[in-house]
């Protein structure tokens, strides 16, 4: 154990490492991107720009210019180029739409992916199988930007039964919040409902084959019971894992076209505009904070694994 | 229990009713190849404190035929034919319901492959008082300790310790006996056991047979040996049906197939064993050929392709029936087969050449 | 998908015995098996063939340009009349809203604000979409296979460094490194050695979309090989005197490549998802360049008063991907009823 969480803790540092190297090249290396040029304006003297890319140390090597970001970020008092407010508060102000967008859209698709996927199953072959199967493959292939322009225009501008997006924070208005959220929960749903149901209807099948499901069946305990705690428990363990990649996937930024069809203000949003502007510090730090997650849930998801399946060893 | 195995299998011994009478069961299964007649008319019976064997190559229908008599091959691509009477019930016939209730308490099996049998994400324990305490009134507590005196019964050391491992922390001997006590702890009164010592090794196959041969003598259980090893069956049972493509095409006592076989098939499988150099082959020995597809089987006698003694008449399925005092699936007269049977001294299946001596 | 899903449980213990032996040197024998199974299975032919007729569709586009709507993608049309039904109408009208379907050869689909064919630029842009998705794919499946049996067949320093470029591309997020990417390439193109690339060259968002993917297939291949290369014939290969590259080559490949066929399709449908993600954040194809993408992202804004603008390249663009998955799904359960490979579990992430 102690030797699985120290592999893990530095090859995440080797991750969050070449991450945060690799965004910053990007940057660099594009012809047009000189933060200065832009910030100073385009009606703006050499000097101007030469003093902004003074004082904003675009002058320094780039090594040097990348540590100097680094311990910014680190110090949480990275600041970005455009609007020139504090990175790290800009995210915290966002985190709470991009968490809430997460977590109930993450409880949704769970349980929705797992109820289709059983009854597809179960019903493998028959009416209501095919029927979810189609239904599955149309919600992974519908882009999720189009879906949800889609939900915002019928259900919100014609029939107007939700808002037409925004966020509303939980805290200072629980119903409001509520009554925001739920068309993007669904939205942003509808792909990983599609995902999860194929997947564990496979699983199913796949174990209901298995010879301890037999097992199970010969020692005269009732169907119900063959199917919850032997065939269901066993397929679900890769679900269980996968739901937590992508939920971290999504809190780290991945939900960035709901977001932004819903305009929810969440850190998603925020990289996408920010990238749009070329504006580095903050897209370093989004870009860090979404591969963070994703580097620990996956440790964590390793640690569930091992202990939902007992033949798993970490290492 | 002569008196029970000399008695014909066609007809009930002594007029009393036997423990399990299974008659002309067939079981198809719907693939992508077409139909496979998996079973195809097989009939026997089974006495209290028995031990059948049934013997036969790997894909003949040992496996489905066990499996059916629980019900464990019901599904919607499976048809089945025939009667199989437990209790005065037909298991075939019985529902879904009804079968569970039989399963696990009355009729046991244990599985060929016990590497793969045990839930493997679950504690030996549990797997155990599940199936318990589904057929007793039972505590938690109860059938915990009925499970650990189980595992001590069948041999295993440490039974507390067990019961809180996981299938994967077992070997494959203690898996199989954990399979065995799962199947006795309910006192069935019809044990199925499907190649029990297949895949273990020789002390261990031993010992488990010992346990096989236990249970018979302390419950007088009836139990169906399924294997592939004519050793073990020399060793523990009484009565012997020989399968063939999902046919029986040989059935009598021990000594009456082991001393005046019948059929030709028979004999290859015993040409095997005979040889006092090497006692007891892991897999049956290579009778020359393959075994028919079961989708697409040949016309008449099965074994015609295979047979050094094939003639015009086997181009029409023989009957199973008594020809020399048990039955048997072949046109041969008995004198011609006590005749033919002889290889080099021995019982045996004649290759090609071999014949023209006989 | 009744009758696959019959045989499954129906072939289950035949199979079960089939997967106890070495893998089976390639040969056409699974194959031939798997086309079987697939011809038998009508949804997924017919969802492919629909894939397959928009393909040629769109290949189509400059003869319809030419022939039916007789302008090109990029024609603006504003200050013009067409006559539908006799009567003259403005493409555009004074108030900016353009025309709906006139369900004739010009404007058959009507046309967007600066007075384009729709038409003609949902052929076009499909031509793009397609183009970026089948590079894309050809881009993933090559070095993923390279990257894959390469890693699993040496393991050992070159697995760690191939590994950890894995977690890197993996850990990323995905849509943040295809927008970073896209938005940088698109401002200033780039020049790797004697290639030069213009910004709005539809190679960049290709390249993007087809390096973002392949820890997706990689992994699975290098579990895969893993395996293989315990096997007795490559041993036998080996002691043969084959060199690494040989085994590789002749061994190792032909044994991934079913695997290999299953992934193609995910990936030109998850392809065809993250270009028109990427348009839609203004990362991907260039204006004025059509793709799907960015004419759904152009036209959402006025949904409300033109919506064919979006919902006619969003129906073709979902028809497309429908088409490509379903047909996937029927090709991963000819090839493998027991589906050993599970491949949906991460690749679909980016079309968020
Ligand atoms: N569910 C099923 N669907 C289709 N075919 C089946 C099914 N179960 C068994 N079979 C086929 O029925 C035949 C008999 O199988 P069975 O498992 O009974 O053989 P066996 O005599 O037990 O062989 P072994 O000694 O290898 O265990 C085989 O050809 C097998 O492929
Ligand atoms: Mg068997």
């Amino acid at each position: 154990m102690t030797r699985f969480v120290v592999r893990r803790l530095i090859s995440m540092v080797l991750v969050l490492f070449a991450i945060s190297v690799l965004t910053f090249l990007i940057f660099q290396v594009i012809p047009n991107g000189d933060p200065a040029q832009r910030m100073a304006g385009r009606l703006s003297t050499p000097e101007t720009v030469a003093a902004i890319r003074r004082t904003w140390g675009f002058d320094q090597p780039i090594w040097q210019q990348y540590l100097t970001t680094m311990k910014k970020i680190f110090s949480g008092e990275v600041i970005s180029y455009t609007q020139q407010v504090n990175v790290l508060d800009q995210i915290k102000q966002d985190l709470p739409a991009t968490l809430s967008l997460a977590i109930g859209a993450g409880i949704i698709w769970l349980v929705l992916g797992v109820l289709f996927g059983l009854l597809s199953a179960i019903r493998a072959g028959r009416f209501t199988d095919r029927a979810l199967t189609v239904l599955a493959l149309v919600g992974v292939s519908t882009p999720v930007f189009l879906l949800g322009a889609v939900a915002l225009y019928f259900l919100a501008f014609r029939v107007q039964l939700f808002p037409n997006g925004g966020y509303v924070p939980l805290t200072s208005d629980p119903p409001q919040w509520l009554y925001h959220m739920i068309l993007p929960w669904l939205v942003l749903s509808v792909l990983f409902i599609g995902i999860y149901s194929r997947v564990l209807r496979s699983n199913l099948l796949d174990t209901m084959n298995e010879d301890y499901v037999r097992t199970a069946r010969a020692k005269g305990i009732s169907e119900r019971r063959v199917l919850l705690r032997h065939v269901l428990r066993n397929s679900l363990i890769p679900i269980v894992s996968l739901w937590s990649l992508d939920f971290a996937a999504v809190i780290g930024g991945g939900a960035i076209l709901t977001e932004s069809v819903f305009n929810l203000h969440g850190v998603g949003q925020y990289a996408a505009e920010s990238i749009a502007q070329l504006d580095v510090p903050p897209v370093m730090v989004v870009v860090m904070f979404g591969a963070f997650f994703v580097v620990v849930l996956s440790a964590v998801t390793d640690v569930i694994f091992a202990l939902l399946d007992p033949r798993i060893r970490l290492t | 229990m002569s008196d029970v195995a000399s008695s014909s299998s066609l007809a009930m011994s002594g007029g009393r009713k036997p423990l399990l009478d299974v008659e002309d069961l067939r079981v198809a299964f719907r693939t992508e190849e077409g139909v496979v007649q998996a079973v195809d008319g097989v009939s026997f019976h089974l006495d209290a404190g028995e031990v059948l064997a049934i013997v036969g190559e790997s894909g003949c229908g040992k496996s489905v035929t066990g499996m059916t008599l629980m019900g464990l091959t019901r599904s919607p691509n499976a048809r089945f034919g025939g009667r199989a009477t437990f209790d005065g019930r037909d298991l075939l016939a019985a529902s879904d319901d009804e079968l569970r209730r039989v399963r696990g308490a009355q009729i046991a099996m244990v599985f060929q492959d016990p590497m793969t049998a045990l839930n493997p994400v679950l504690r030996v324990g549990p797997q155990l008082v599940e199936q318990i305490r589904a057929h007793g009134d039972l505590g938690r507590d109860e059938a915990l300790e009925r499970a650990r005196a189980l595992l001590e019964r069948v041999g295993i050391p440490r039974p507390e310790e067990r019961l809180r491992a996981y299938p994967h922390e077992l070997s494959g001997g203690m898996r199989q006996r954990v399979m065995i006590a799962m199947a006795l702890s309910c006192d069935p009164r019809v044990l199925i056991a499907d190649e029990p010592t297949t895949a273990l090794d020789v002390t261990i196959q031993a010992q488990i047979l010992e346990e096989v041969r236990r249970l018979r003598a302390e419950t007088n259980a009836g139990v169906i040996l399924i294997t592939h090893d004519l050793g073990v069956v020399a060793d523990v049972a009484d009565r012997v049906a020989v399968m063939y493509a999902g046919q029986i095409v040989e059935q009598g006592t021990l000594d009456e197939l082991f001393y005046d076989p019948q059929h030709p098939y028979t004999w290859g499988l015993l040409g095997s064993i005979a040889r006092v150099d090497r006692p007891r082959p892991p897999r049956l020995p290579a009778i020359a050929g393959t075994p028919p597809s079961l989708a697409d089987p040949p016309h008449g006698c099965r074994f015609r392709p295979r047979c050094p003694h094939a003639f015009e008449r086997c181009g029409e399925l023989p009957p199973l029936e008594a020809r020399a005092g048990h039955p048997d699936r072949c046109w041969l007269t008995p004198e011609q087969k006590r005749t033919k049977r002889r290889v080099g001294g021995q019982i045996g299946l004649a290759h090609g050449d071999e014949e023209v001596a006989a | 998908m009744a009758t696959v899903d019959s045989t499954v449980r129906a072939g289950a213990p035949a199979a079960r015995g089939a997967d106890a032996g070495p893998a089976q040197p390639a040969g056409i024998g699974p194959y031939r098996l798997a086309l079987r199974r697939l011809r038998r299975n009508k949804v997924a032919l017919a969802f492919g063939a629909l894939f397959l007729l928009i393909v040629v569709l769109c290949l189509c586009a400059p003869l319809y340009a030419a022939h039916v709507a007789h302008t090109g993608p990029n024609d603006n049309h504003v200050t013009e009349t067409v006559k539908v039904g006799g009567v003259a109408k403005d493409v555009v009208s004074p108030t900016g809203q353009p025309i709906g379907p006139t369900w004739h050869g010009r404007f058959l689909l009507g046309a967007d604000q600066n007075g384009r064919d729709i038409a003609v630029r949902l052929l076009y842009g499909g031509r793009n979409s397609l183009e970026v998705g089948g590079i894309a794919t050809l881009v993933t499946m090559t070095l993923a296979t390279i990257v894959g049996i390469v890693a699993g067949f040496f393991r050992g320093f070159v697995d760690g460094v191939l590994a950890r470029m894995l977690d890197l591309i993996w850990a990323y997020p995905v849509v943040l490194l295809g927008i970073a990417l896209g938005t940088s390439l698109a401002l200033g193109g780039i020049t790797i050695g004697p290639i030069a690339l213009h910004g709005n060259s539809l190679l960049v968002p290709a390249f993007i979309i087809g390096v973002v993917y392949i820890p997706y297939v990689a992994k699975p291949i290098r579990g895969q090989v893993l395996g293989l290369r315990e096997q007795e014939f490559v041993d036998a290969a080996r002691v043969g005197g084959a060199g690494p590259l040989r085994i590789m080559w002749s061994e190792i490949l032909p044994n991934v490549s079913s695997t290999l066929v299953v992934f193609v399709p995910l990936m030109i449908a998850n392809a065809i998802l993250l270009e028109a993600a990427l348009s839609y954040l203004g990362a991907g194809v260039q204006p004025p360049n059509p793709s799907w993408g960015t004419m759904i992202s152009d036209g959402i804004r006025l949904i409300p008063s033109a919506m064919h603008l979006t919902f006619v390249p969003g129906a073709m663009l979902v028809l497309a991907v429908l088409g490509i998955n379903v047909f996937g799904d029927g090709v991963r359960d000819a090839l493998d009823p027991r589906a050993k490979v599970r491949l949906e579990e991460h690749a679909e992430e980016a079309s968020r």
